[in-house]
């Protein structure tokens, strides 16, 4: 069962590959289509895998980009109008997950792992430049021997 | 009949794989030579077995012979022959023998052409292959038998997936198994010398072959799969980072560390053991992708028919073998003592600084990958996407370019930085006034644009100081010369880091100046996109051999004179009755003008998209460049020349 419905869900999603935004849905001015492009790439099409809507044919998709439109008409923020599509359809719809909660341990993964690579290079790489250091001179015994060998 | 014989040599394939993983082992602890002989051999009938099956299975799918199930579900009569063919790897079954046989050929590469390897660990790096080869045998044949028959055979297939009949398409899985799968070399390599307790600058250089090899494929794979995408998805995107793409670009990047920190070792003879590291983790993450893609655990575009009985097995080979070699690597990498020594500013330490950032990177990658799985112990359903993506990986590129061509300029084992920086002035100066030229020229946009130029540029630029600095000094004529003489090697890099930067350039250019259209037309209305007249003359409906097509000519003019006749498409493919968009794309150094046909509007007017799609086929230039830069470096003199040079020296190890 569980197959069927990610088989259906493929299918509703490449139905029509390759357009997404209908002509009809485009607002007329051009500055609010703009921030209703930016919008919908940044919200994801729920029944389809991993797409965003502004990329998704499903039909729902589809309604989601015209809400979209409909609040910015009426005048929200880009954030007001993120905020009221979460409330409707959860968190699940973010293609950004926001930084809350455990999600916190995502978003800071990239930066604590860099600092602890990086620190264990350096330490590492002070190591190995210590011994370049000593290595550098000669120890007493090999300075007697180079004198003797001078010597020959 | 034939598929039958398909069968049994797979199985036959599986018993030789177990003698090979076992035999030459013992022999190599006991030190019994004729044992430890007997893994070329082996290695050569494996190739031969499993490519007699894959052979069995393409014949199948050549002759439509509909009595297999495999190719009743994928195939049709109708179907050109070259999507028949590339029908064999186009499922989950076919792909997993095309993934084994890759395998055994590896295996077989390294049997022929590793005659200046040492015996022992030639006999061990056989059967360690081998055992991978085994268990992916023994995964096939419990779980993902391709060679299954109907009783009574149907009268015609169900064909292919449309989106996958495709010449891009065709090529993709190859390449990128054969990556996939050269990265099991440099890890059968690892293991071995971890149970050999040794590695030396000879292990260094027998590695760099194989992880060369794996990178130009992965890179050449991974191209053609987003090219793909490009031309066929009918919405012009590039990278998606779909789950499926992370999990071929994971190994990618833990392939690239490798790729340099086994130069360290090759010629320093030092970050042993982290190179091995890197190799079990590049293996390992080549796992974890074929998990990922196989068991369905995370939803993808890439919708292979998952079963979560094959994603336990898989778990299973992924934890066996990468923790298999984690453990083994606890054990024994103390052992191994570096050798050289160096100050901490050279050419050392600036790969070590780019194996942090290829690996951070790439974990990073992985978190995001595998975060959704995570969201959900904390009961959260959350969903990971290019938004994230880009926010938390760019960086550590944009740091890697920044940094590159300084590293790639130092010298081994003590080097000043300052002297360095000086030989870069021109490149820096150069890419400023490539950032403050692009910056003047676009208004009122993202510093995307110029940024990633900027970038483009210094990668671009200080890789020729590079090169230019290696002819030395003096007269032009006799630089020249020099410069003819270079080793390949030097070639390589010059063309692998030049590629990155065009790939960088690529990018930043689209995502920053791509230009989109959308909009109702009337047949024979003219209107404008970006400078561009498009006009949309005529739409026809057309048979094609296994499809029905709307056949539309779009004209596209600039100052009056045409610039392309362009035909973008809808097809219906009856059998799997499902329609693929066909976009027409008219290419260009500069811009691609990409063009989409939707459906006819009420008024008779139809949807037509348009877009203008600036320095877009730089991605794929730089692409190849990079692939061109390790073949160019595979085929350097020392790989060569190496072959002699180990053998007297393996003579003189005595047997311990």
């Amino acid at each position: 069962m569980k197959r069927l419905i990610a088989s259906l869900a493929v299918l509703v999603c490449l139905a029509t590959p390759g357009f997404a935004v209908n002509p009809d849905e485009v607002l007329a001015d051009p500055v609010l289509e703009e921030r209703a492009r930016v919008i919908s790439s940044d919200l994801r099409c729920v029944v389809c895998r991993g797409e965003n809507i502004d990329e998704s044919n499903a039909e729902i998709a589809k309604d989601l980009r015209l809400l979209v439109r409909e609040r910015l008409v009426e005048g929200d923020s880009n954030q007001q109008v993120i905020d009221f599509i979460v409330e409707r359809y959860g968190e699940y719809v973010l293609m950004k997950p926001t930084a809350t909660g455990a999600n916190i341990v995502l978003w800071l993964a990239g930066p604590v792992l860099f600092l602890i690579a990086a620190i264990t290079g350096v330490i590492y790489l002070r190591r190995r430049s210590q011994s370049f250091e000593k290595s550098d001179g000669l120890s007493s015994g090999e300075e007697k021997r180079l004198k003797e060998l001078l010597k020959d | 009949m034939i598929t039958e014989l398909g069968h049994f040599a797979l199985i036959l394939a599986l018993c030789v794989a177990a003698i090979q993983m076992v035999v030459p082992l013992i022999g190599a602890h006991k030190g019994w030579r004729s044992w430890m002989e007997m893994a070329v051999p082996a290695a050569t009938l494996q190739i031969a077995l499993v490519g007699a099956a894959f052979a069995a299975l393409t014949y199948a799918f050549v002759t439509s012979d509909f009595s297999v199930q495999l190719v009743y579900f994928n195939s049709h009569t109708a179907k050109p022959m070259i999507y028949k063919i590339s029908g064999v790897w186009g499922n989950h079954e076919g792909s997993m023998l095309l993934w084994v046989m890759s395998v055994s050929l590896f295996g077989a590469m390294a049997a022929w052409f590793g005659g200046n390897l040492p015996l022992r660990l030639k006999a061990r790096v056989l059967a360690i292959q081998s055992s991978i080869a085994f268990a992916f045998l023994l995964f096939i044949l419990l779980t993902s038998n391709p060679f299954l028959r109907f009783e009574s055979p149907p009268f015609d297939g169900r064909d292919l997936n449309p989106l996958l009949q495709d010449i891009g398409l065709a090529l993709h899985p190859p390449f990128l198994y054969l990556g996939y799968v050269g990265l099991s070399m440099t890890f059968s390599f690892a293991v071995a010398a971890l149970i050999e307790g040794r590695i030396d600058a000879a292990w260094g250089r027998w590695v760099r072959p194989w992880t060369l090899a794996a990178w130009v494929f992965l890179t050449i794979g991974i191209a053609l799969g987003s090219w793909w995408a490009y031309y066929e998805l009918g919405w012009g995107g590039f990278w998606f980072w779909d789950p499926v793409e992370n999990a071929s670009f994971m190994p990618w990047l833990f392939a690239a560390a490798l790729l340099h920190s086994a130069i360290v070792v090759e010629k320093r003879e030092s970050l042993k053991s982290w190179t091995i590291l890197l190799a079990i983790l590049a293996f390992g993450f080549s796992l974890i992708g074929t998990f990922l893609v196989r068991s369905g655990v995370i939803t993808s575009v890439h919708a292979f028919a998952s079963d979560p009985e094959r994603g336990v097995f898989i778990l299973l080979i992924l934890a066996i073998f990468t923790g298999g070699a984690l453990m083994l690597y606890a054990a024994r990498a103390s052992a191994m003592e570096a050798k050289g020594v160096f100050s901490i500013v050279s050419r050392e330490s600036a790969l070590v600084f780019n194996n942090v950032l290829l690996a951070v990177g790439s974990i990073v990658v992985f978190i995001g990958t595998i975060w959704p799985l995570i969201g959900e112990i904390f009961d959260r359903k959350v969903s990971v996407g290019a938004p994230f993506f880009n926010a938390a990986f760019t960086p550590f590129m944009v740091v890697l370019a920044l940094i590159l061509p300084i590293g790639a300029m130092l010298p081994w084992k003590r080097a000043k930085l300052g002297r360095t920086v000086k030989q870069l002035i021109p490149a820096m100066a150069f890419s400023i006034a490539v950032l403050a030229l692009v910056w003047a020229m676009q208004t009122g946009r993202s510093a995307l644009g110029p940024i990633g130029m900027f970038l483009g540029a210094w990668l671009v630029s200080g890789t020729l100081v590079d090169l230019a600095g290696r002819t030395g000094r003096g007269a032009i004529a006799g630089r020249l010369s020099r410069l003819t003489r270079l080793p390949r090697a030097d070639w390589g890099k010059f063309f692998a880091h030049v590629g990155l930067g065009v790939t960088f350039m690529g990018i930043s250019g689209l995502e920053a100046w791509q230009h989109e259209d959308i909009r109702t037309t009337m047949i024979g209305d003219p209107f404008e996109v970006a400078g561009y007249t498009v006009t949309l003359e005529s739409v026809n409906q057309q048979p094609g051999p296994n499809y029905i097509s709307t056949f539309a000519t779009m004209r596209v003019e600039q100052g009056g004179e045409t610039v392309a006749m362009l035909h973008p498409e809808k097809r219906v493919y009856p059998v799997q009755a499902m329609p693929t968009t066909e976009a027409a794309i008219s290419n260009g150094f500069w811009r691609d003008i990409y063009v989409v046909i939707g459906d006819p509007q009420d008024n008779g007017g139809w949807a037509v998209r348009t877009f203008i799609k600036p320095f877009v086929n730089w991605i794929w230039i730089g692409c190849t460049l990079m692939s061109l830069g390790g073949l160019v470096s595979l085929s350097d003199r020392r790989f060569r020349v190496a072959a002699g040079a180990a053998k007297t020296r393996a003579q003189g190890v005595p047997a311990e």
